[in-house]
């Protein structure tokens, strides 16, 4: 049987690799495609958030108070005091994209911020601010104005301050900063990576080798039904590996960019490895689990693409479960949830990026990815038995 | 009729032997067939297409022949009469509802790799990657099949030599003619020598040239003393390489004997019709 098994499974290799146009897309591809996605996403949210050091923003201010003038001082805008009809030319020039920002004042705004109780139940003093939503300079300043104005009305009133000093409030570590960023990105990231690669490749080999009437041809040889399907099974896993190390090589290189660098401290290097052991220990029985799976519906479907239509559910299914450690959720408390197939693994990857995940709870998903990646085969192998499954027209 | 009575099997049968008893007659039994019983569901549009309210059809119905060693032994009838169904359940692709087929001493039901081992199968529905070459796959299947290095060269260079696939060895077989893709197929069908040799329609939708290089194969496998189980429906071609025929009708074996007591100095033609007409009716 290992024999007949590792000659199905060199087939399998000499199928997948010997085809370049399927290397390309399904390994090299995907890596590239999400690199380059990613750090064009990256490089456009930091261009958004950047400002223009040399840009001089046009701005409009009607009763403009002397205290608040020196305040908007810093700012880089030339500034035009405008008045009764001349502010609708103002707004029609930011509508046009031609000023940036229009500020109305009250009338006597100090005196009446001064005179202003916040228990008399009138309406306070309103600053309106014009700005134009859809040009990002418009936006910047308005937001600017904003911060200025807010910091102008607690200083009228302030009794006390938050972490005014220039002292580092935030006691949390690098490691602790990475490991909430890269637990909440990683075990959706790394789940939909490994998901995509199974579907890539498995239908392909159990649907479409009953598309193409060749699995016929296998059933007619010796060998036992359980080691065409554990050829497959463990050659498969192997090429959707490849194609899911490939999506998450591409997303750690291009995550520095998307998060901005290291200045935020986000740093790959607080695991050690174990963690990676661990990690890799997962990813391996977890595609073991999903190319078994896809493999069982494949072997129902009539052509590759039915089965990619009915594989779409389970992926929407695994979607949902690789996004419950974003939403909190006690899973990680719960023993009983490491039992779960792909749960479990989603479970154990977020608490090994967030170090929360211990070496027995890792054991355990192993342990139970093995049992279910098992039984799965053991379903495909009485799949390949039937007549009804197999020559179903 | 066949060989052994209808009533033995059936007596043997019910008696839980499950077996039938043959009628001795000197020769060296190889496949023994046994009151084959298979019925397959009708979808609701297979159901409009046979103009038929039932749900099920019965495509063999207490079918039972014997071929003995070295014999070409020919299985002939019409469409649909049950021929590939018969040598679907000898192949092991699928199983019988009731009744065994038992090939050099293993049951198709209980020892469905045994079967396969001896056997070598051959029909149109089976397919071969056209990503592959024909060295590739020779050496594949020659894998599985448990061939020995040696043996494994020994055997291409005789194979593919003989029908001139040597010169497209490297050619992936998307790329091959229908006719030396069908040679192809016959070459990896017979990759461990098998010593029954089954094959359905092997001649279909060849042209007469390789039709022709199909045939005298399957004599030659006959001189060599290969049992070949064949079915078609060309009358000539049985005429030519079977020693013995049997015609199946709506799932029944109609006729089972030499090809001379088939035809009983008639042309094989001429007896296929008396008989339909005699089992079936008229021919709309």
């Amino acid at each position: 049987m290992k024999k007949n098994m590792l000659t199905i499974m060199k087939k399998e290799f000499a199928r997948f690799f010997g085809d370049r146009r399927m290397v390309f897309t399904t390994i090299l591809m995907p890596g590239l495609l999400i690199y380059l996605i990613y750090s064009f996403m990256g490089a456009g949210m930091a261009r958004e958030f950047m400002t223009d050091d040399k840009y001089v923003a046009r701005a409009y201010v009607q009763d403009m108070p002397e205290e608040l003038a020196l305040l908007f001082d810093p700012i880089s805008a030339r500034w035009t005091e405008v008045s009764g009809p001349e502010t609708e030319d103002a707004k029609a020039q930011i509508r046009d994209k031609e000023a940036d920002v229009l500020i109305v004042f009250p009338e006597s705004f100090t005196d009446r911020v001064e005179e202003y109780d916040v228990h008399s139940g009138e309406t306070a003093p309103n600053v309106e601010i014009y700005y134009n939503s859809t040009e990002s300079e418009s936006v910047k300043l308005r937001s600017l104005l904003v911060d200025i104005l807010d910091g102008y009305e607690s200083s009228m009133a302030n009794r006390f301050d938050v972490n005014a000093g220039e002292e580092g409030y935030d006691l949390a570590t690098e490691k602790d900063v990475a490991g909430q960023i890269f637990a909440m990105l990683l075990p959706v990231l790394l789940m939909s990576f490994m998901f995509s690669g199974c579907v890539a490749v498995a239908p392909e080999a159990i649907a479409g080798e009953k598309e193409r009437g060749t699995i016929a041809t296998l059933l007619v040889t010796p060998m036992k039904r359980s080691a065409l399907a554990l050829g497959k099974v463990i050659s498969l896993s192997c090429i959707a590996l490849l194609a899911g190390l490939s999506s998450f090589l591409g997303t750690m290189s291009a995550l520095p960019q998307m998060l901005g660098g290291q200045q935020n401290g986000v740093n790959t290097g607080v695991y050690g490895i174990s963690d990676y052991l661990m990690l890799l220990g997962l990813i391996l029985t977890t595609v073991l689990v999903m190319v078994s799976a896809i493999s069982v519906i494949s072997a129902f479907a009539k052509s590759i693409k039915e089965a990619s239509t009915v594989v779409s559910p389970l992926m929407i299914l695994v979607m949902v479960i690789s996004l419950a450690p974003m939403f909190g959720g006690d899973g990680e408390r719960n023993p009983g949830c490491f039992l779960i197939p792909v749960y479990n693994s989603v479970l154990c990857i977020h608490g090994i990026f967030s170090f929360s995940c211990t070496a027995a709870q890792v054991g355990v998903t192993i342990v139970m990815n093995l049992l279910c990646a098992g039984v799965l085969s053991w379903v495909l192998t009485r799949l390949f038995n039937s007549e009804k499954v197999m020559f179903s027209k | 009729m066949c060989p052994y009575g209808f009533s033995v099997f059936r007596i043997l049968q019910i008696s839980g032997f499950g077996m039938c008893a043959l009628r001795g007659n000197g020769m060296d039994e190889i496949l023994r067939v046994c009151g084959l019983k298979k019925t397959f569901r009708l979808s609701a549009k297979q159901q409009k297409l046979e103009k038929s309210g039932d749900r099920k059809k019965v495509a063999l119905n207490d079918l039972s022949f014997t071929a003995y060693r070295g014999e070409v032994f020919g299985l002939l009838g019409p469409n649909g009469a049950g021929k590939t169904t018969t040598l679907r359940i000898l192949a092991t692709l699928i199983r019988p509802d009731e009744g065994d087929a038992v090939i050099d001493g293993a049951s198709v039901i209980t020892e469905p790799g045994e079967v396969r081992q001896r056997i070598g199968f051959l029909t149109s529905e089976l397919k071969l990657e056209e990503f592959f070459t024909p060295n590739y796959l020779f050496d594949f299947f020659a894998d599985l099949h448990g061939v020995g290095a040696k043996e494994k060269a020994d055997r291409r260079k005789e194979l593919f030599e003989r029908f001139g696939i040597d010169q497209f060895a490297e050619v992936k077989v998307g790329n091959l003619s229908t006719g030396m893709k069908q040679k192809v197929s016959l070459a990896v069908s017979l990759v461990h020598d098998p010593d029954i040799i089954i094959f359905d329609e092997p001649t279909n939708g060849l042209d007469v040239l390789t039709a022709k290089v199909v045939t005298d194969f399957l004599l030659d496998l006959k001189t060599q003393g290969k049992t070949i189980i064949v079915s078609t429906h060309i009358f000539s071609l049985i005429e030519r390489i079977c020693d013995r025929v049997g015609i199946i009708l709506d799932g029944h074996m109609a006729v089972c004997d030499s090809l001379e007591a088939v035809t009983a100095g008639k042309s094989l033609e001429d007896r296929f019709f008396e008989i339909y007409e005699e089992r079936v009716g008229g021919i709309a």
